[in-house]
């Protein structure tokens, strides 16, 4: 009698901790858009914090330990994956000591499961090609068809691991997609009158974004994925610019300008810098901001052009 | 069902009676409806694709398998990412890394030949299943092949604590963790190779387990106890199961700013001694200063590292005669009893990354030799590295060395390092 006594309120007492724990979902997410976008569904339910700087290039993050301790306490891991983070999340997980966050774990999300992928590579895949990513081309959440998607997903993951507050997560998407929506409508209005224009991109971070607004990727700065700037090779695009008469050269912000900015001057063309990441600058505090932001800078480009 | 089969008879039956062009025109029909009905169906599917577009699945460990596109108006949306050959994806993921060495010049008594196929490490990685991964990585060297780690990490262990298990190389300082191939030298510090083993380092079987100890905010502080079969290069050696070594470690680690941060760490390490009947001790300091601008994080970057040895190691015979260069006897004699030797050791180094492919680097290295203390060795190295992409790099690195009092090296050491395969994590 007094044992199971002992055992209801020690069970009480577990299950009080553990309501108080889950009270609120710690979330780490591998990039800001993607914690940007976990704090529209998860609202004040939801404590979300990215490792890397919208700034800082997604592939080259450093596993610092301090990371660890981020990850040691996240009852979420939200990862963009298609191997962007090969080279740091990884050992960050496996150091964190935390079960709830290894691969297959329950904690463990990586968004591309949800989204439409580009650049899948047909055929075979070799380094020769550059730095590939053998699974498609990551950096799909530039397209907010895509952030809609990665929303629904939250959603379905923090009702799956929080259901008492399902209908809180499902009213914060339903709002979500609805400003969205909106959003979107006024961006491709904006973005109407360049459809079909030719730009050059540094790296091969925009292709979700061109396709969304209907801008042509011609080249890259880069020869090819993660191999720096050649001289031939800008020879060979300075030529294709003057032929084609593509005058926009968009580079990401973790990308050396001088390169870029000497193809311009000879081509009489123009850098700008988009912002592939929310915190890419401090303007950009959140997902609706880094369309904003972009599609500004584009159509300011695209409409002093011609 | 009954209806079902009265219609049928009743159709075959007055489909008997029908003349050849009736026939004809059912079988038109047919074929209009058999399109239709093929239109139909494909709309459907679009339809259901775009749905699982809308409500995505929950928490799909696989991409979900590719969407049909045959004949469809307006093709369907793939999701995921590509699914790769379905039959290997639970293979390990494999790499290889080759490391070319050659030398030239006047070397010392362990400098390498002019040529070596120096080292060819295969490693095989993957999580094995919920509760932890396996790490083999296999050498293939000049002499032949070496298991150089392989190990089960248990990932989900309570209190925050990781277990390793297998063989693995010791936690003991920095280097001794570090392969070959991530290393910011073509060799490695004067006093690893005196103190702590060289190449193979504290490298046995044995079992880890760390954690992360609770800390005040922003400090991250790792501790790890380690148990070894006891037999380490020339560092340890164990000819009965009670000469067991241990090693422990502990690490603290702050981030200064966002782009700098300080790597700290104290190991002790202990054995039964490689000479004699006694006991070997390692104690060790190490420190290292990184910085990495987060903006320019491909084009610049800073690392200072140091680390400093102190041994008391046992030893059963004395030089009373000549020691070539390395200290190993050419004029023994043994006396009997066990004496205590205390060498000191240290080096200093740092590396600047001065563009995307290019980093310079610098190392002094001095160090007592582990048998006679008295013998000291200095050395100094200037490097250069260039890498062509992600997956090579080619390196030349300048080395002066003084062994004892006796030896001068200037040696031009050149080294190609490659790696097929899977993508590894970038070494920090």
């Amino acid at each position: 009698m007094q044992k199971s006594n002992l055992q209801l309120i020690f069970g009480a007492i577990l299950l009080a901790t553990n309501a108080f724990a889950a009270s609120k979902l710690n979330v780490v997410t591998t990039t800001e858009d993607l914690s940007s976008i976990a704090r529209e569904i998860g609202g004040d339910k939801v404590d979300a914090e990215s490792i890397a700087k919208g700034y800082q290039d997604p592939h080259f993050v450093e596993p610092k330990p301090s990371y660890i301790l981020r990850l040691q306490k996240a009852n979420l891991l939200i990862a963009v994956g298609l191997q962007l983070e090969i080279g740091w999340l990884p050992p960050l997980v496996t150091q964190s000591r935390n079960p709830r966050i290894q691969p297959s774990a329950p904690g463990y999300l990586e968004v591309s499961n949800f989204c439409h992928i580009t650049e899948i590579p047909q055929g075979q895949v070799t380094r020769a090609m550059g730095d590939v990513h053998p699974m498609g081309n990551p950096h799909y959440w530039l397209d907010p068809d895509n952030g809609r998607r990665i929303g629904k997903a939250l959603q379905d993951q923090f009702s799956q691991m929080q259901p008492a507050d399902s209908s809180y997560f499902a009213q914060r998407y339903a709002d979500f997609d609805k400003r969205l929506t909106a959003s979107i409508k006024g961006w491709d209005a904006k973005m109407a009158p360049y459809k079909g224009r030719k730009v050059i991109t540094y790296h091969r971070s925009w292709p979700n974004f061109c396709e969304r607004f209907g801008i042509q990727v011609v080249e890259y700065v880069e020869p090819k994925p993660g191999i720096p700037p050649s001289p031939s090779h800008t020879l060979d695009l300075i030529n294709l610019m003057k032929r084609e008469n593509i005058k926009l050269i968009l580079v990401e912000p973790y990308f050396d300008l001088r390169t870029p900015n000497s193809i311009a001057q000879q081509t009489g063309g123009q850098v700008i810098t988009l912002m592939p990441s929310v915190g890419g600058v401090k303007e950009i505090k959140d997902y609706f901001q880094l369309f904003e932001y972009d599609i500004n800078l584009l159509v300011d480009a695209f409409s002093k052009l011609k | 069902m009954r209806h079902l089969l009265k219609f049928a008879v009743i159709a075959s039956l007055s489909a008997i009676g029908l003349n050849a062009q009736d026939s004809a025109e059912i079988l038109n029909r047919m074929k209009a409806m058999e399109a239709r009905i093929n239109a139909l169906e494909t709309e459907l599917r679009t339809l259901k694709a775009e749905r699982v577009a809308q409500a995505a699945p929950p928490a799909a460990p696989l991409p979900p398998p590719p969407v049909e596109m045959a004949a469809t108006p307006e093709p369907p949306r793939q999701l995921g990412g590509a699914g790769g050959a379905a039959a290997k994806v639970l293979n390990p993921d494999i790499a290889v890394i080759g490391d070319f060495l050659g030398a030239v010049g006047k070397g010392g008594p362990n400098g390498p030949p002019a040529f070596e196929m120096h080292e060819s490490e295969a490693a095989f990685q993957a999580i094995l299943d919920p509760y932890a991964r396996a790490d083999f990585f296999i050498s293939f060297g000049q002499q032949g092949v070496n298991l150089e780690e392989g190990f089960i990490t248990f990932t989900s262990l309570p209190a925050g604590l990781q277990l390793r298990a297998g063989k693995m190389r010791a936690a003991f300082g920095k280097v001794n963790t570090l392969h070959n191939h991530v290393l910011p030298w073509t060799d490695r510090p004067l006093v690893i190779q005196n103190l702590v083993g060289g190449e193979d380092g504290i490298n046995d079987a044995g079992l880890s387990l760390s954690r992360i100890i609770p800390a005040p905010k922003g400090l991250f502080l790792e501790g790890t106890a380690q148990i070894f079969k006891g037999d380490s290069a020339d560092v340890f050696r164990a000819d009965r199961r009670k000469d067991f070594s241990t090693v422990g470690h502990l690490r603290a680690y702050r981030d200064l700013s966002e782009s700098t941060n300080l790597d700290l760490g104290a190991s002790y390490a202990r054995g039964h001694s490689a000479f004699s009947e006694g006991s070997n001790q390692l104690y060790s300091l190490d420190a290292t200063l990184r910085w990495k601008p987060l903006r320019r994080s491909i084009y610049h970057s800073f690392i200072a590292r140091s680390e400093f040895i102190w041994g008391r190691a046992s030893k059963r015979l004395l030089t009373l005669g000549n020691t070539s260069p390395a200290g190993s006897l050419t004029n023994p004699f043994f006396t009997p009893y066990s004496a205590i030797s205390k060498p000191f050791g240290y080096y200093a180094s740092a590396d600047y990354q001065i563009a995307q492919r290019w980093f310079i680097g610098g190392r002094f290295d001095r160090s007592d030799q582990l048998i006679n203390s008295a013998l000291q060795d200095t050395g100094g190295s200037a490097l250069l590295t260039f890498w062509p992409s992600e997956f090579s790099q080619i390196r030349t690195q300048f080395r002066r060395t003084r062994y004892g009092d006796k030896l001068t090296a200037n040696e031009l050491l050149f080294q190609f390092q490659f790696s097929i395969g899977a993508h590894g994590a970038h070494p920090f």
